[in-house]
């Protein structure tokens, strides 16, 4: 028994290959936890505060980044929050080490020839990890995403680091358009029944910075994307799990798509086309397609790596290659998250993530 | 034709069962002995090594500081980005200890394996929390007041395992003990000493409590080799008479054409056969032993250590393996004598009787020259030698030296008796004795090393028992001692008692580390209840006035004697706090570095630890009323209120307890040399008609000789005993004022108690007459065509 064997029955149930469970514990019960609210205004500053009332949040940041060295490569920074049970013990508040809220960070470097990442475990209530709102700042121990806005929104710069055993990354963004809210006003549905989260997103980053490896330092540029999402179940209870994909296209138009995968084999899927100008039109189940096209042995398992995704209401038929098949994130819940090149009616770059394949 | 030979030389052993019973029942004693206390020794490694692998304690390189670890401290290292996980160890007044942990950051442990695969356990643990204990400590320990147990057989006896933020609030406190750094850590890391103060310590190689309690087990482990040589004079007396009574047979097998070889692989054979069921035997009989004295050794490492050891015993299979290895060798070494004399017999030569067990005099001036140097040895050790393990080999000398000179130091006695004996008769029992000596003499020497052990262990523990008790009624001063549960109760007993009683006195500690070992610093009271109980071996005039102004220190002994402490040596017990030792004081049975200070100054330094612990001096008549009326106005538990006379029969128990497995031990020591006596008799019994049968045959009656016989027997168990006590002392002293020096840190002063000896004596007797009784009573009823046949038979 290590410590990460009884972390998976925390965040897990995901783990489980009967897949009846959701992946992540998303799809178990509520337990006295906040319900994502429809009539729910999303307002800033405020909202890219911690939300304790709710069982999941997280902060995730994806950048496609290219290198002084030629390399292209992909950066992820996450912070997930995880309330053990339902309470407002946030860090400052309340019982310091007896919090519920249990905090963990994700960060990958990757590259065509290696995918390099860590974890951190903490948990809140004594100052270890958190999120403050002003000035924003999300941390796991030295791992921070931290506003360096004088002005506007807070999130529209960012100063962003993490560190693990092989890497270790140091990044400045700068947002060059508006926060976008997904789904209905920030109201994302994650299923035919209703399950559904709180969601926006800030897909407009201008990356500049260094990357640390064992090679040496590399400095890089890049676009990102940044999403903010909480909500106590968003998983239907039949849902095994999702492939979700944001892109930059070349003209400057963005796209937030997804598929939930159910047991029951009809896929839920959901998109988000922004303009260039941040203009939003939001697409329900089945406007979207993804089919995959290819598979790759991926940590002992078939991950579907490449796949056609069409969105033909924007005249959209494209097919996606990873940068690195073997982006896998072999964390305490294990899932595929790097990035991708597309090609097709549009081409660009954006990132992969998909979770529930066992 | 193996098959025939073989029914040949076993047909010994079904005329003379009780030879073969002899045989086997002496080496699986000594197997029993000797493997049952290594499976108690390896219960109790075992136990240490769960102890310290708890939290990966025994890998990890840790963080300290001296009054703890602030949770500030912790979480500015993380922030640094260094991998480091919290850890927070104490024990409640119930004596169970406390082991918090931080999943969330901790190294891979087995311990928390209870929490596998159940969310809600999880949960359950960071949050409102549960204790992990092993099952034995689930049966042991109250609940009361507790969060609930659950059990994981992985966490150490006596300790309970529970979220770092639960065992906090438990323990009273907001420090932690210290902060396990992992072993790998990510890349670009400020050094550490930019990001704190805190100490790196890196683990020793084993744990404290193994090297502290590594006396104890060489201690036992002393005892078992002496049970398993003295169990192969048993073997080597049996299987040499077995061997002599077969010489016959042995000519007529290699008469009628059986190899040299084959006759010894055949007895190879038949010995390997005999040590494998003795072996077996000895294995259940062992672990039936180390399963009766486990829970005694558990109470004295306990008593001793306040190590925690598991009272019940597992069964390990290597270990089953070694003492059926141990069987083995033990026949083949008492064996290969007899095998070398059936290779070196001339096949026609005709039978010596007496053959084996004859000593030359050259042998005996050989002997005494080999015991004379091993006493110089032990002699030139006990004085010189600065080391534990020198004490031991001093003590092995001693003991050898004594053994091998046993026989020389009869037979000079014999001589010397022999010119003082009257009569025929008498001079007859002398000169007889004096014939019987060296057969005997392995025998003698058996029972030389159980009664010396006997005097010098009953010595060791009589003394230490008698400086206990002295010592406790001098720390015992106070009537009473209350134990609150938190600091508003502690406060609100304080202030109830303080009308009520002639003094009330806080008792309370501070872990620290001083020079790389944990250390106790209690604070106490400037109150005559200390300056006029506590002994102190040597002080400053001035020592007390010292300590409650935060000029002084007093240190125990065993500090004193670890670090070459002496009075006005300075030692830093917190940032810009660094008084000199005004005195050192005495302090039996703590194997930790302690230290008293003034409870004034050591407040100020510390003034975060709780402080629930209280002594107080009241009139001794008034104090059950005050129990009482303590207990119903506060709702204390049992545990919390101990009057003087309970808490000294509470220690005076652990104490005897802790000797309990030493006594056990001896007993059996003794009754393995008793019985290595009646085989040597029984041996002796049969090769001596030609020396019984002329005193038979010139009108001597066999009650007679038969009391002779006993007299005899009697007479060197006497002397041997006569012998064994000045042994007994020497090994005594060396115990005391080298071993236990070395082990523990402290000298006892030596007491004597000659009423034991004689008991000793007594025994010894009883115990050489038992033995001498039944080879008696076989001469007594042997038909006397049976004796007249040695003079047909005499060559």
């Amino acid at each position: 028994m290590t410590v990460k064997a009884l972390w998976a029955t925390l965040w897990i149930c995901f783990a489980s290959a009967a897949g009846a469970q959701g992946f992540a514990g998303l799809g178990t019960d509520i337990d006295g936890f906040a319900l994502p609210d429809p009539d729910t205004e999303l307002t800033f500053p405020a909202d890219h505060d911690a939300h304790p009332g709710f069982r999941i949040e997280w902060w995730y940041l994806t950048a496609n980044l290219r290198g002084a060295d030629g390399q292209d490569y992909g950066v992820q920074w996450t912070l997930f929050r995880s309330a053990l049970s339902p309470g407002t013990d946030l860090p400052g508040d309340g019982d310091g080490w007896q919090t519920p809220q249990i905090w963990m960070g994700h960060a990958a470097v990757t590259s065509a020839g290696e995918h390099r990442f860590a974890q951190r475990l903490a948990r809140g209530g004594i100052g270890q990890a958190g999120v403050t709102p002003d000035p924003f700042e999300a941390h796991i121990d030295d791992w921070v995403m931290r506003s360096t806005a004088t002005q506007g929104d807070p999130l529209d710069a960012l100063k962003l680091r993490a560190r693990g055993q092989d890497f270790a990354y140091d990044l400045d963004l700068r947002a060059e358009g508006p926060l976008v809210l997904q789904g209905d006003r920030g109201y994302s549905v994650k299923s035919p029944t209703g399950e559904a989260s709180h969601y926006y997103s800030q897909p407009f980053y201008q990356v500049s910075g260094t990357l640390t490896l064992p090679g040496g330092d590399v400095a890089v540029t890049g676009q990102a994307w940044l999403d903010r999402e909480w909500s106590s179940q968003p998983l239907a209870q039949d849902q095994e799990g999702w492939d979700w994909l944001s892109l930059h296209f070349d003209d400057g138009a963005k796209l937030m798509g997804f598929g939930l995968r159910s047991s029951s084999g009809a896929h839920f899927t959901s998109a988000t086309w922004i303009s260039a100008a941040g203009e939003v039109t939001a697409y329900g189940d089945g406007a979207l397609t993804l089919d995959p096209l290819e598979t790759a042995s991926v940590a002992g398992r078939e991950v579907p790596v490449r796949w056609r995704v069409t969105l033909p209401d924007q005249g959209l038929r494209i097919d996606t290659a990873p940068l690195n098949p073997q982006a896998w994130m072999g964390t305490l819940f294990p899932y595929w998250e790097g990035p991708v090149r597309f090609d097709g009616s549009h081409s660009g770059q954006g990132y992969l993530e998909m979770t529930g394949y066992e | 034709m193996n098959r025939a030979a073989f029914q040949a030389l076993w047909s010994h052993w079904r005329r003379h069962p009780v030879q073969l019973a002899t045989l086997v029942l002496g080496l699986a004693l000594a197997t029993a002995l000797w493997s049952g206390v290594q499976a108690i020794n390896a219960e109790a490694r075992n136990s240490y090594d769960r102890a310290a692998a708890l939290m990966g304690q025994d890998s990890l390189d840790r963080l300290e500081a001296p009054g703890g670890v602030t949770p500030a401290q912790y979480v500015a290292l993380r922030r640094a980005g260094w991998d480091v996980s919290p850890v927070v160890e104490g024990r409640l007044a119930t004596g169970l200890g406390i082991v918090g942990v931080d999943p969330l950051t901790a190294p891979p442990q087995p311990a928390l394996s209870a929490l596998a695969g159940d969310t809600d356990a999880l949960s359950g643990f960071l949050g409102t929390g549960f204790l992990l204990v092993a099952p034995e400590t689930a049966a042991q320990v109250a609940q009361d007041g507790l969060p609930p147990f659950r059990i994981s057989p992985d966490v150490p006896a006596g300790t309970a395992l529970g979220d770092i933020g639960l065992a906090l609030r438990l323990l009273g406190t907001d420090r932690l003990s210290h902060l396990l750094i992992a072993a790998e850590q990510p890349m670009g890391l400020p050094p550490l000493s930019d990001v704190t103060d805190l100490r790196r310590v890196t683990p020793e190689d084993t744990s404290s409590l193994a090297q502290l309690t590594d006396s104890f087990h060489l201690n036992l482990t002393a005892f078992g080799l002496l049970s398993f040589a003295v169990g192969l004079f048993i073997v080597q007396s049996a299987i040499g008479l077995a061997f002599e009574q077969r010489r016959g047979a042995f000519r007529t097998l290699r008469a009628l054409g059986i190899s040299l070889n084959r006759l010894m692989g055949l007895l190879a054979l038949e010995l390997g056969a005999i040590a494998l069921i003795a072996g077996l035997a000895g294995i259940a009989l062992g672990y039936g032993i180390a399963a009766a004295l486990l829970p005694g050794v558990a109470g004295t490492l306990r008593g001793l250590y306040g190590a925690q050891v598991s009272g019940t015993l597992g069964f390990d299979p290597l270990w089953a393996a070694s003492a059926l290895g141990i069987a083995l060798l033990g026949a083949a070494v008492a064996g290969a004598q007899a095998l070398w004399r059936v290779a070196q017999m001339p096949l026609l030569a005709p039978a010596q009787p007496r053959a084996w067990a004859m000593a030359s005099g050259r042998a005996i001036r050989v002997q005494a020259m080999a015991a004379l140097g091993l006493l110089a040895v032990a002699a030139v050790l006990a004085i010189w030698g600065g080391s534990l393990l020198a004490g031991f080999a001093c003590l092995g000398a001693l003991l050898i030296g004594s053994a091998l000179a046993l026989p020389v130091v009869l037979l000079w006695l014999l001589r010397g008796g022999a010119r003082l004996a009257r009569g025929a008769m008498g001079e007859w029992l002398v000169a007889d004795a004096r014939q019987q000596v060296p057969a005997l003499s392995l025998a003698l020497m058996a029972l030389l090393l159980a009664l010396a052990a006997n005097v010098g262990v009953g010595t060791m523990v009589g003394s230490f028992r008698g400086t206990f008790v002295g010592w406790l009624d001098q720390r015992l001063a106070s009537e009473l001692y209350v134990t609150a549960r938190t600091e508003a109760e502690a406060a609100a007993v304080r202030d109830w008692l303080a009308p009520r009683s002639d003094a009330v006195l806080p008792i309370w500690s501070v872990a620290i580390t001083l020079r790389g070992a944990p250390a106790q610093v209690y604070g106490v009271a400037d109150h005559p209840t200390y300056r006029d109980n506590w002994p102190l071996l040597s002080a400053d005039p001035a020592a007390w006035d010292r300590l409650a102004t935060g000029d002084g220190v007093l240190v125990n002994e065993q500090m004193a004697r670890r670090d070459g402490l002496d009075l006005g040596d300075t030692l830093t017990l917190a940032e810009g706090w660094a008084p000199p030792v005004v005195g050192i004081y005495s302090d039996y049975g703590n194997p930790q570095a302690q230290l008293i200070a003034g409870t004034g100054p050591l407040a100020a330094r510390y003034p975060d630890q709780p402080r629930l612990r209280y002594a107080v001096r009241a009139d001794p008549s008034r104090v059950p009323a005050l129990i009482d009326d303590l207990r119903q106005r506060f709702d204390l538990p049992r545990d919390a209120l101990r009057d003087q006379a309970e808490v000294k029969a509470l220690s005076l128990r652990i104490f005897d307890q802790t000797f309990l497995v030493t006594g056990a031990l001896n007993v059996l020591t003794l009754g393995v040399a008793g019985f290595a006596m009646l085989t040597s008799l029984l041996t002796l019994s049969s090769l001596r008609l030609p020396q019984v049968a002329p005193v038979w045959a010139l009108g001597v009656t066999p009650g007679t000789i038969a009391l002779a016989e006993l007299a005899r027997t009697a007479l060197l168990a006497l002397l041997t005993w006569a012998l064994a006590v000045p042994v007994g002392l020497a090994l005594a002293w060396v115990l005391l004022a080298v071993v236990n020096v070395q082990a523990f840190g402290w000298r006892l002063p030596m007491m004597v108690f000659p009423g034991g000896w004689l008991w000793l004596g007594l025994w010894a007797l009883l115990a050489a007459l038992l033995a001498s009784a039944w080879p008696v009573w076989r001469l007594m009823s042997m038909p006397g065509g049976q004796l007249l046949r040695v003079f047909a038979n005499d060559r």
